[in-house]
């Protein structure tokens, strides 16, 4: 199924033109992005420079003040949260925002709370458990009381638990043991192998290109350069520039 | 006579008193764990179980069947008003809220003065409730109803405490307590999970209203205030926003009362509001977070 999905022409998720305000601040500026099935896209840049604001608006936390957003086909900005999980877009937001009274077991099971079909779950609790043995250690600890990086392993896990068809990912390695960035990639770099296809917003510019086959760099709110992974990394100097903002 | 029997009986008391205030401070802190909100007209959902089950009786329904419809009707009455005064001022600043439930108080209490009049009715109740037991030659004595009113609080609470570990919509509802942004995230419908608290908040309210009005044998429009001022105490001690919490602060304030009439000497007993109020400043200036703090609300 991974081979075919990568094969299909039209992207799942489609970003065109959409634009944010906070208050009288402009957040995004007519950012366009796509991702394709099975493809892994990164989305770089400084702080501030609207990665986050871009997840939070595709999964419906943000409404956009102009633009579309299409997912499979279908225009989902607008649309409640609740509603957008529905259709298969699972977010592991920014600092996690695990339920910390919860225990590790039951934050896994809120993960599927929007799945329409509830079979199946045991089994993906177990390869959940699979990916990261840490889990299934601690299920029936509070999740508060985990480190930053099982707290991490957590908030993936989760959004996984919904099989999701497209996993929006909000800087995994953010305030993470170097040791422990490494684990999760690696994890992640498997879930690209079965197939899942990921949206990841990081700063740690070398681990994101590594795992991802395409990049955006966000610049204040706009794309300031795209391309395949494999490229940008090469040119080291160019994504900086675009970080920072020098003329190319 | 044998102080070690007094005891028990104060106990006994202290623990239908409590039952009492646990009741309908769980409602409140259950909405308020979720919605941040202070709602007063929660103790109006007493007014509304009780006067439920006085119209279903007086419709020729038994005694037990008119009051499990009251205390429906109760829930029935708090989704109506989540539906139509709370929720379109969601989001707005907490004194909206605040204010809102206060005209929803108003409302709530002039119809029922307008439907039944101010003045207090009879709330009959089948002669086994008003039975004396009585142990020990007479040194324990307790009505049914304070056994009816333990023993209901205690299945309650067990259904609750069943609903909120085992059932997938009480942990949609623990986890909204928590963070409701994080279970919009995760999916979860949170209005219907909001709809959901209020029914139950409203049914426990409805519940402890017809067993207070049992106790007192009357029903009038404003029995909930004082009752609600209680159960703000109550959920306070425990620490507001959690189940658990509020459960042990209804119990706490239902010990603390009984205790200040039975052990304080007679002259003191016509202080015992002021008194409790005086000792909740004071465990505030220790402990502002109550009893139990949030991350432990899981262990009801």
């Amino acid at each position: 199924m991974p081979e075919i999905a990568r094969d299909a022409a039209a992207p799942i998720l489609a970003v065109e033109n959409i634009s944010v305000n906070y208050g009288a601040v402009s957040a995004l500026r007519g950012v366009s992005l796509h991702v394709n099935p099975g493809e892994v896209v990164a989305l770089l840049g400084a702080n501030g420079a609207g990665k986050s604001t871009t997840l939070r608006t595709i999964s419906g936390l943000i409404r956009p003040r102009g633009g579309a957003i299409n997912f499979l086909g279908r225009r989902i900005d607008g649309l409640p949260s609740a509603r957008i999980v529905r259709l298969g877009i699972a977010h592991s937001p920014e600092g996690r925002r695990l339920f910390g009274s919860l225990t590790v077991a039951e934050n896994l099971r809120l993960g599927a709370a929007a799945r329409a079909d509830r079979g199946g779950m045991d089994e993906d609790r177990e390869r959940i458990y699979a990916l990261f043995p840490r889990l299934a250690e601690r299920s029936r600890q509070q999740a508060a009381t985990l480190s930053g990086g099982e707290q991490q392993m957590v908030a993936l896990g989760r959004a996984l638990m919904a099989r999701p068809k497209l996993l929006l990912l909000d800087e995994p390695s953010l305030g993470i043991a170097p040791i422990l960035v490494q684990q999760i990639f690696a994890s992640l770099a498997e879930l690209k192998q079965t197939g899942v296809t990921m949206l990841l917003v990081e700063q740690n510019m070398t681990v994101a290109l590594d795992l991802a086959d395409r990049a955006y760099v966000l610049r204040t709110g706009e794309v300031s350069l795209e391309g395949p992974a494999a490229e940008l990394k090469d040119n080291y100097e160019e994504v900086a520039a675009a970080y920072l903002g020098a003329r190319q | 006579m044998n102080m070690g029997l007094y005891i028990v009986q104060q106990v006994i008391n202290a623990v239908s008193l409590g039952s009492l205030y646990a009741l309908v401070a769980i409602g409140l802190s259950m909405v308020f764990g979720i919605l941040r909100m202070t709602n007063f007209a929660h103790g109006d959902m007493m007014m509304v179980g009780a006067f439920g089950t006085l119209v279903l009786g007086f419709l020729g329904m038994p005694f037990w069947v008119a009051a499990l419809g009251g205390v429906a009707i109760a829930a029935l009455v708090g989704v109506i008003v989540e539906r139509t005064a709370y929720r379109p001022v969601r989001g707005a600043p907490d004194v909206t809220l605040l204010l809102t439930s206060l005209a929803v108080t108003y409302i709530l209490e002039n119809l029922g003065i307008l439907i039944f009049t101010s003045s207090p009715r009879n709330f009959p109740v089948p002669d086994i409730m008003n039975q004396a037991l009585q142990f020990m030659d007479g040194q324990i004595t307790f009505t049914a109803i304070n056994v009816v009113t333990i023993a209901l609080t205690a299945v309650s609470l067990a259904g609750l405490g069943w609903f909120v570990t085992r059932t997938d919509a009480g942990l949609g509802m623990r986890a909204a307590a928590e963070d409701l942004g994080g279970a919009r995230l995760v999916g979860l419908d949170v209005d219907r999970l909001i709809v959901v608290a209020f029914a139950i908040a409203s049914a426990f309210a409805g519940l402890a209203g017809v067993l207070w009005a049992a106790q007192a044998g009357i029903v009038e429009p404003d029995m909930g205030f004082t009752p609600l001022l209680k159960a703000f105490v109550a959920a306070i001690i425990g620490g507001f926003g959690s189940i658990a919490g509020a459960l042990v602060g209804g119990y706490v304030l239902g010990v603390l009362e009984v205790f200040i009439v039975a052990f304080l000497p007679s002259a003191v007993s016509p202080y015992r509001d002021a008194i409790v109020f005086a000792f909740l400043i004071a465990f505030l200036l220790f402990r502002p977070n109550g009893l139990l703090n949030r991350t432990q609300e899981v262990k009801l």
